[in-house]
């Protein structure tokens, strides 16, 4: 460890190449801060939006048209609007009509965080896309099975847990694995509202240290290794769940 | 499909299978209906909830700044036609070069999409702003490079990817016959792409072409965090201006997502309408 930072610090005498997050404790620190709220904002919001989409897509099979229309509308906001303003909707202006409460040191502060804001906009979001994601894959299914389900005396839901969901996610993983990596590339956008996610202490840290160029390439490898992660899990799961004889 | 192995259109690597389509956009018109009358609601809630002081009601306010804000979202209009002007035409050429033949030109190709459209736009955002100089001198000239330009060469890029991508689904997506239709008549490769294919693939292409267009109009809000005067911005502006009135933050922000779905609205529509017109021709 102290040969890895020494390494560095000969680096940037050298070099130039001055990255503070390998000798700097202080850097290294918050870095590793902001590395971890990036994952567990995008932990949190991939199992909350595919929540979202489940039930979602469960409540747009249901008979009541107005459930069916309601789940509508909320799809159609929340996809064709941008994601930003969205944020932005929630966190200024949802959090100024929400009551505020004391916290231990007596300090007037909001219900819910930022961090909390951008989870929810993010969910509400992402999950958007689910729905449409998860119906697609249910619409799939041929009724034919659902009948057979039926037949069996397989209730409503029963039906959708045991029969339908199990087809329909081999289905549809492949447009979920797009929209979850669209997910994590979106966190970013927390950025906004002062949430301390990687690339708002990159930020810090460029302006501290001035080494943009350098933050910036730690970054892009970052973002494009978690997204690696994400669709190589993806695509073992989509292997793992793979039926002989089941789509293509 | 057998696993036979066409002489003109070698098999794509195995990443590039990830078929990937552009999130759809579906509107109608009820949509924006419902969005018009929530700000106009929004707007008399808060002007209910506050006690008649000596101050311009909500509405009142919006009309007021609407000439401000339409400005801020023609700025933002602008943005997204040069950032895709810019997009499409290098993602052409990408696109060419991920259903080329040579191997190395696949593989670069192939990396720089995956790279634009795996890198976060808002970071790929940040890295334009700050990597690109703010005047750039060529000889005796010397062009200026305010922020928007760098924000427009920003978001151009991640466009760029996806046309390519679009581009390689619709070659993709010819039928494997008139490869070799073409090939038997005695086409070269290049009078095949161009003459055979190519023109088949411009009309399936633009339906995700005009949802990817519609995908960046939402994305040049992102913008206004790297200090761009666009809708968002003046947004916040027009509330400071007002005194910081919390009150206007509902309606304002509703006031900027309603204006972004007027603009998007008859764009979507109009895909829907291709995409029916061209699916039932293949």
């Amino acid at each position: 460890m102290h040969g890895i930072a020494a390494w560095f610090r000969h680096l940037h005498e050298t070099t130039g190449i001055n990255l503070t997050i390998a000798y700097d404790p202080f850097d290294r620190a918050r870095f590793l801060h902001g590395l971890l709220v990036t994952l567990e904002l995008s932990v949190i919001t991939i199992v909350g939006s595919v929540l979202v989409g489940l039930i979602g897509a469960w409540l747009q099979g249901a008979r009541l048209v107005w459930t069916r229309r309601i789940v509508q509308v909320y799809i159609q906001l929340f996809r064709n609007t941008p994601p930003l303003v969205q944020m932005f909707f929630f966190y200024f202006g949802l959090s100024s009509v929400l009551p505020t409460m004391k916290n231990s040191f007596g300090i007037q502060e909001p219900l819910v965080s930022g961090f909390g804001w951008a989870c929810i906009s993010l969910i509400f979001f992402a999950g958007a896309f689910n729905v449409e994601i998860f119906r697609s894959g249910i619409e799939a299914i041929p009724s034919s099975t659902i009948e057979a389900a039926e037949a069996l005396g397989y209730t409503r839901l029963q039906t959708y847990l045991n029969v339908v969901l199990p087809l329909a996610t081999r289905v549809c993983l492949p447009a979920l694995t797009n929209n979850l990596v669209n997910l994590i590339k979106t966190t970013t956008l927390a950025y906004a509202i002062a949430v301390p996610e990687l690339l708002y202490v990159s930020n810090q840290i460029w302006s501290d240290s001035v080494n943009v160029p350098e933050m910036m390439v730690v970054l892009l490898v970052i973002y494009t290794a978690l997204v690696g992660l994400l669709v190589a899990a993806m695509k073992a799961w989509e292997r793992a769940l793979r039926r002989p004889g089941l789509g293509t | 499909m057998t696993a036979r192995v066409l002489p003109v259109m070698p098999p794509l690597p195995k990443v590039l299978r990830r078929d990937a389509p552009l999130p759809r956009l579906r509107l109608s018109l009820w949509h924006g209906v419902a969005l018009a009358g929530f700000v106009v609601l929004t707007a008399m809630a808060a002007d209910a909830a506050t006690e008649p002081a000596p101050r311009a009601g909500v509405l009142a306010v919006l009309v007021r700044w609407s000439p401000l804000l339409l400005r801020g979202f023609g700025f933002n209009i602008l943005i997204s036609f040069m950032a895709m002007a810019i997009g499409t035409v290098l993602g052409a050429f990408l696109g060419l070069g991920l259903v080329s033949l040579r191997r190395p030109a696949r593989a670069l190709a192939w990396v720089l999409t995956e790279f634009f459209r795996n890198a976060p736009w808002l970071v790929l955002l940040f890295f334009m702003i700050y990597m690109l100089p703010f005047r750039i001198q060529i000889g005796p000239l010397s062009i200026a490079l305010p922020d928007w330009v760098k924000a427009v060469i920003g978001l151009g890029l991640p466009v760029m990817a996806n046309v390519a991508e679009v581009m390689r689904g619709a070659v993709q997506s010819i039928h494997p016959g008139q490869w070799e239709a073409a090939e038997s008549l005695g086409f070269s490769r290049n009078q095949q792409l161009w003459q055979i294919i190519l023109p088949q693939c411009i009309k399936r292409m633009i339906p995700p072409w005009m949802n990817l267009y519609a995908i960046l109009v939402m994305g040049t809000t992102l913008a206004s965090i790297v200090g761009v005067n666009d809708v968002v911005t003046l947004a916040g502006q027009v509330q400071a201006a007002e005194g910081g009135r919390t009150d206007l933050l509902v309606p304002l922000y509703g006031y900027v997502l309603l204006l972004f779905f007027i603009y998007c609205y008859p764009i979507a529509r109009l895909t829907q309408r291709l995409e029916r017109r061209y699916a039932v021709r293949i």
